[in-house]
């Protein structure tokens, strides 16, 4: 065994971070529009809107059904051949549609089944005094259903971080892209992989500071 | 002011209200009395469309409205003239005592957050409970929470307030307090109408006492006849039991 180039990983981690913004940005966009799509797709199946709610049943599954890079795949190089004012669309753009598509498929059943998870008697309050639907859902059911949903979403937010890898894929020079191209330049893999490795592990580990914060403030209506 | 015509409610093929005719009027406090499954609480909940019945109408101050066919905004307004308390508070557990009481006041009514909370401050006052303003429902005891559930129903000036069984679910040692602050409510002439197994407290508040099985209405009359000599061999059996 040889012995790990400890300079060239030193020096790679700078160069690296210069990337990691673009990621956390893409993850960022990604997981703000996965979550309000998926609020309203849970939305719509929890009312059972006629017509949306089956579309919506059918989006999901197949947003779930098949692998995120089939997904990427299909936006970034198959819808442009089918319609051409597509083919402007970047490699960046493409992957926030792709991710925020797929994770929302995803975190739609989370917030559904959280909705149903809110005591029947918290949808009669709200419908006596005289709420809407709609009022009823952002003042009341998503509020509370945000404390039960917020550690699975958290989680779908790591897995967005880690699966804006996959963007590489698409020409995009994110952390993975540009770690691939040092390697390239080097053909020192392993150290280059294990920095990118390091920087991602760092991120999400950060995250759970992050999560503990989130869950004490949605939590603070039922601490005694 | 509110006049109830053939209200039938039926639940898998089996009717838990069977035509029910009732007129309340302005500052009227009813009480209903009856065994339990003899449809008391279904007929305030259809009052307030939480149940939507399967025949009758309603008639406020003169119009009338079709249960089945009642548009989204006859609901709403029925639900505007009435105010709930639910046997199990069911008060909103992500706002405190304070947004409980001017939730609908804000979002419902669309009063200034400012007016809403000062006139739920108020009420706080009133209820006892001024010191609780921020405080969770989960960190309240029962007797409290139903006390915001009922400063809930007062701050809507509801004409008519509905309350369901309001001291069932808690324990015995806060029955006391919240009767007490619905006799002070009864008291100021809120028109009422109450489903209760307390019949001490009906027979104080009530001015009409209304006995139901089997979703009807068996009898009724003024507190003094009821309690005292019933004409119906049922209302006599059931406060046999219960008294």
């Amino acid at each position: 065994m040889r012995a790990l180039d400890l300079d060239y990983m030193l020096g790679l981690l700078p160069i690296l971070l210069k990337y990691l913004p673009l990621t956390l940005g893409m993850a960022s966009v990604s997981m703000i529009l996965a979550l309000l799509l998926a609020s309203l797709f849970a939305i719509i199946r929890v009312v059972r809107l006629p017509v949306l709610d089956a579309a919506t049943r059918v989006f999901i599954s197949f947003f779930r059904g098949t692998p995120l890079l089939v997904q990427l795949f299909l936006f970034y190089y198959g819808l442009p051949q089918l319609f051409s004012f597509l083919t402007a669309i970047d490699g960046i753009s493409a992957a926030i549609i792709g991710l925020t598509l797929h994770f929302s498929a995803y975190m739609a059943e989370s917030i559904r089944a959280a909705i149903l998870g809110v005591d029947r008697s918290q949808w009669e309050a709200a419908k006596s005094i005289g709420m809407s639907t709609g009022q009823m859902m952002r003042r009341i059911l998503l509020p509370q259903a945000a404390r039960v949903a917020a550690p699975t979403l958290i989680n779908y937010f790591i897995d967005i971080i880690k699966s804006t890898s996959l963007a590489f894929t698409l020409g995009v020079t994110e952390l993975m892209g540009a770690a691939q191209k040092e390697a390239a330049g080097s053909f020192l893999y392993f150290e280059t992989f294990i920095v990118v490795a390091v920087i991602y592990w760092a991120v999400v580990e950060s995250l759970a500071f992050v999560q503990t914060q989130i869950e004490n403030r949605l939590s603070k209506a039922v601490n005694r | 002011m509110i006049q109830i015509r053939g209200l039938t409610k039926i639940y898998d093929g089996v009717p838990v209200l069977s035509g029910i005719d009732l007129d309340i009027k302005k500052g009227e406090r009813i009480a209903i009395i009856g065994p339990s499954g003899t449809g008391k609480s279904t007929l305030l909940r259809c009052l307030n469309f939480l149940e939507t019945p399967e025949q009758g109408e309603y008639v406020l101050d003169g119009k009338s409205i079709d249960v089945q066919k009642a548009k989204a905004s006859q609901i709403k307004e029925m639900r505007l003239r009435t105010a709930f308390v639910f046997q199990n508070y069911a008060l909103f557990a992500n706002k405190t005592a304070r947004e409980n009481i001017a939730e609908g006041l804000i979002t419902v009514r669309g009063e200034a957050k400012e007016t809403a909370f000062e006139r739920a401050d108020e009420i706080l006052r009133d209820i006892g409970l001024a010191d609780k303003a921020d405080a969770y429902p989960a960190s309240l005891s029962g007797g409290q929470q139903q006390r915001v559930g009922i400063g809930r129903a007062m701050a809507n000036n509801s004409e008519l307030m509905l309350v369901d069984e309001p001291t069932s679910a808690l324990d015995p040692e806060w029955v006391d307090e919240v009767l007490q602050l619905l006799t002070r409510v009864a008291q100021a002439r809120q028109t009422m109408l109450i489903v209760t197994h307390e019949m001490a407290f009906a027979k104080e508040i009530a001015d009409r006492v209304l006995f139901m099985e089997g979703g009807r209405i068996v009898e009724q009359g003024p507190p003094e006849k009821i309690f005292t000599s019933p004409d119906d061999l049922r209302t006599r059996s059931f406060l046999r039991k219960v008294l």
